[in-house]
């Protein structure tokens, strides 16, 4: 289990834009994942506020959804998205680090069902809340 | 009584050709991800250009969900944001240099965005297109397709909801 753990982690450390958006992953196992990308101004979707690009805070909620379904005790392998669909709540605060926590809530031979919510330091307003279904790939 | 000269082709091009691009060059993310347009009349589509720092998967290698994702949604927001902006261009009303510095421009918001990924996008650039299903005072609703080689095979497609930006209402 803690290979498995370990090498979810290097997986996404490997992972060529999650390096380019600046992901950290900053728990994962049992079907949970949180990642966390550090304000950046490339990212910024309207110049004149500096709030981060919706596309930007879509990219966390998909790799983090990923990795919620790869850390799964039932999941053999790695995995693709089917679905995604993402709800904005609000702006992210510019100038915070956003933070994604996805869980992996079923999970069958070929599909896992996952959820997942973007937050910036106010932990009590959500940024975004993400629902997707993901493939269950072999070994 | 006759009718007034069309404009100089090159008049048009120039005028329309500085619109987009002040619209499309002043979005840090859109440059971060290289994505540009093409645009024939007012018939816009967006264009990925492929790099390295795109992939999702190394072992394939496949272009990150992620991207995706945001290749449609910027499609999506540009493609509104010039239907809602262009009458107000060839009017005049607005000049191509203030589109991102003007307080009165505003992008329309994200509502809900939701992808479907039916095959995986391969190391190489890709198209979008999006098409404005209805758009109205309040609310847009936008279909987005996106292909690589062959346009009659999508990879990805989308469906979002936007709210558009309100004029400001003047107390006096």
């Amino acid at each position: 289990m803690v290979d498995k753990i370990k090498l979810a982690r290097q997986f996404i450390e490997a992972i060529p834009h999650a390096k380019a958006l600046g992901l950290e992953l900053t728990h994962i196992g049992a079907g949970e994942a949180e990642i966390s990308m550090p304000y950046n101004t490339d990212l910024i979707g309207d110049p004149r506020t500096g709030v981060i690009h919706g596309g930007a805070v879509s990219a966390m909620l998909d790799t983090c959804c990923g990795a919620a379904v790869m850390s799964h005790p039932s999941a053999p392998g790695g995995t693709a998205t089917i679905d995604l669909r993402i709800d904005y709540m609000r702006a992210a605060t510019p100038g915070q680090t956003i933070t994604t926590k996805a869980t992996c809530y079923h999970i069958t031979r070929n599909v896992a069902f996952v959820r997942a919510t973007a937050m910036d330091e106010d932990a009590d307003r959500p940024v975004a809340t993400a629902a997707g279904a993901f493939t269950v790939e072999g070994k | 009584m006759p009718r007034p000269r069309p404009e100089p082709m090159q008049v048009v091009k120039q005028r329309r050709d500085a619109a987009l691009k002040a619209l499309v060059e002043g979005v840090p993310y859109i440059r971060f991800l290289d994505i540009s347009f093409d645009r024939r009349g007012d018939e816009l589509t967006g264009v990925l250009n492929f790099d390295d720092k795109l992939i999702g998967n190394p072992f394939l290698p496949a272009i990150h969900g992620g991207v995706t994702a945001a290749f449609l949604e910027v499609t999506a927001i540009i493609t509104l944001s010039w239907a809602h902006l262009f009458p107000q261009i060839e009017s005049g009303e607005v000049n191509p240099e203030d589109i991102l510095n003007d307080a009165r421009m505003r992008f329309p918001k994200t509502i809900d965005f939701t992808v479907d990924y039916l095959r995986s996008g391969l190391p190489r650039d890709a198209y979008a297109r999006a098409f404005i299903s209805r758009s109205g005072r309040r609310y847009a609703s936008v279909r987005v397709e996106a292909w690589q080689d062959n346009h009659a095979k999508l990879f990805a497609q989308a469906t979002g909801h936007f709210l558009m930006p309100q004029p400001r209402v003047t107390e006096g």
